[in-house]
């Protein structure tokens, strides 16, 4: 621990990298949550029908049918079998997230994530309190409750108030009052509760997480021996809860992020001056010699508070 | 008074204190998200599904509110309910007769591009569709029950003397004209609204109503006797005697005329 810690979160990685590495993929996710959204938006604002339909449910270029593997669930427990286009649909995603890893839907693909990362970097810049923190496995139970509760109704549940889905239909299809929703999502996230709809809420995040548990993108942490505990990494991951065990942990572990919470957003990598974190496949545990001593990073050592 | 035995472990006390912490909490969320599902189910009664739409109840079982089916719909008849604007449920597809009507293309491209089933597959005749149901629910405006020849919802009606028929009948208030009532037949009405939509009236006199609203059933154990007797070529019972019917008309005891039952009093109009 050192004056580095009172910088605020990112600030060395800009100085050391320079502003653009720092937020390279940050970069990177803005722009593939732009494309999601684009290549849905092309239809219905130019004409140019590439997708068609919603993240619920889309054909792609007449041919490719994707369907939201949750909501088929729901509708399967709601006491409905659905027709084969939308099965197959519902398998591709499937496969596609359990291969790559389920929670890079929550931050490259959901349309929520631009709104709930801006109410935290809103509620560090204010400096707020973390406010109401429940339990990570809070989700697994609503996601458990939603199911059951589709099964008792009939009705695909979680399609009521989900904001995902609705706040991309809005755009697509017309929004109606969904900017209210994420207005509101916008506040709890900044006042009620720090990374609260996503980091415990959101049903979908949970279920994209347990099916991507054995995802082979990861992050790792190979540098790990570098690591000067600035703790900037820990105040900007949105799961934070699962870099310990790869950065901190005992020499001879593994330096890959293996919890199936890591939604692999990059942002460990962009805010480490020093260069920790990269991305990487389950199967690459190579930790970076240990240079012993540690040298101390000489520039940023007599930097000022 | 200590307990016997093995002290209580704390790590179950938590364990079940978040535990029932947990469930608790998901009984609140799940019967305020049950609470919605059930709202979601009241769908308004101008409000119509697609052709080939499951029961409402199964149709929200079924629908992923993808938005595909409006997208294929080549006259902008479906849309799809927007948050808190529209009383239908969030994202699923609906169209309002009165603003655009179902055109009812014949390859049904709405059902087609469905990829749940929401929208039956078994549907191959549009002409099968069950929408709604056309009501003429005004007959004090109506102006074929006026007396007048509007038959625009007659005329419009893509299934034109099978869904729709003039039946014709005497106009009472001139005395010598015929008036032309536009009479629905559920059995042909797909609900396309075309008859809704076209209606001149400010507002319509006929509207498309969904089947639980405009239909009343038939008992199970009513027999329509005429019909079972025609069925079987002859009557029902064996051995009835057919007395003869009391009908109107001379040599029977209509009132005006002779030969029947005479009351005690003049009848005004009636020759003595």
């Amino acid at each position: 621990m050192s004056a580095r810690t009172h910088m605020p979160a990112g600030m060395e990685a800009i100085e050391e990298k320079g502003w653009v590495r720092a937020h390279k993929y940050l970069l990177l996710r803005r722009a593939s949550q732009l494309l999601f959204l684009a290549v849905f938006l092309l239809g219905p604002w130019f004409g140019i029908w590439i997708v068609q339909g919603t993240l619920a449910g889309s054909l792609t270029l007449g041919v490719l049918p994707l369907t939201d593997p949750l909501i088929l669930l729901q509708s399967v427990i709601a006491g409905h079998w659905p027709e084969l286009t939308a099965l197959v649909g519902g398998v591709l995603v499937l496969a596609a997230y359990a291969l790559i890893g389920g929670r890079v839907y929550c931050s490259w693909v959901c349309p929520i994530n631009p709104v709930t990362d801006a109410a935290n970097w809103l509620h560090r810049r204010l400096d707020l309190p973390k406010g109401w923190q429940p339990k990570r496995s809070t989700r697994l139970w609503i996601l458990a409750t939603v199911l059951i509760v589709s099964g008792a109704t009939g009705v695909i549940a979680w399609e009521l108030v989900n904001p995902i889905t609705m706040l991309h239909r809005g755009l697509i299809f017309g929004a109606g009052f969904v900017w209210a929703m994420i207005i509101a999502i916008f506040v709890f996230d900044l006042f009620v509760s720090r990374h609260g709809w996503c980091g415990h809420i959101c049903p979908v995040g949970a279920f994209y997480g347990l099916i991507g548990a054995k995802g082979l993108l990861r992050v790792s942490a190979p540098n790990r021996t570098a690591c000067d505990d600035c703790m900037d990494c820990y105040a900007v991951c949105p799961e934070n809860q699962v870099i310990s065990p790869a950065l901190k942990g005992k020499s001879g572990s593994t330096p890959l992020i293996l919890s199936p919470d890591c939604t692999a957003c990059g942002r460990c990598i962009d805010v480490c001056a020093v260069d920790v974190f990269k991305f990487t496949h389950r199967f690459d545990d190579k930790v970076a010699a240990p240079t012993d001593p540690v040298p101390a990073p000489d520039p940023r050592a007599a930097r000022p508070i | 008074m200590p307990f016997e035995g093995k002290p209580l472990s704390p790590q179950r006390r938590r364990f079940l204190q978040d535990a029932a912490r947990a469930s608790g909490g998901c009984v609140v969320a799940g019967s305020m998200l049950a609470w919605l599902a059930r709202d979601a189910r009241a769908l308004p009664a101008e409000a119509l599904r697609p052709p080939g739409a499951l029961p409402e109840e199964a149709f929200l079982s079924a629908c992923i509110r993808c938005g595909l089916c409006v997208r294929d719909c080549p006259y902008d008849t479906l849309k799809l309910a927007e948050l808190g604007v529209d009383a239908v449920a969030t994202g699923t597809p609906y169209f309002t007769a009165r603003d655009v009507p179902c055109e009812m293309c014949d390859d049904i491209p709405c059902v087609a591009a469905c990829p749940t089933g929401a929208l039956d597959p078994a549907l191959d005749n549009i002409d099968d569709a069950e929408m709604g149901v056309a009501v003429l629910v005004d007959q004090e405006n109506c102006l074929n029950f006026l007396g007048l020849r509007c038959d625009v919802c007659y005329r419009v009606c893509p299934v034109i003397d099978e869904a729709i028929t003039l039946e014709m009948a005497h106009n009472e208030r001139s005395g010598h004209h015929a008036m032309f009532i536009p009479t629905v037949h559920a059995d042909h009405c797909t609900g396309c609204g075309m008859c809704e939509k076209s209606c001149v009236l400010p507002e319509a006199a006929i509207k498309v109503l969904p089947a639980r609203l405009a239909r009343g059933s038939s008992a199970d154990h009513y027999r329509k006797g005429w019909e079972e007797k025609e069925a079987k070529g002859g009557p029902l019972v064996e051995g009835l005697i057919d007395l003869p019917d009391r009908l109107p008309g001379p040599g029977t005891d209509n009132l005006a005329a002779p030969g029947g039952f005479a009351p005690a009093y003049d009848l005004p109009g009636v020759g003595q």
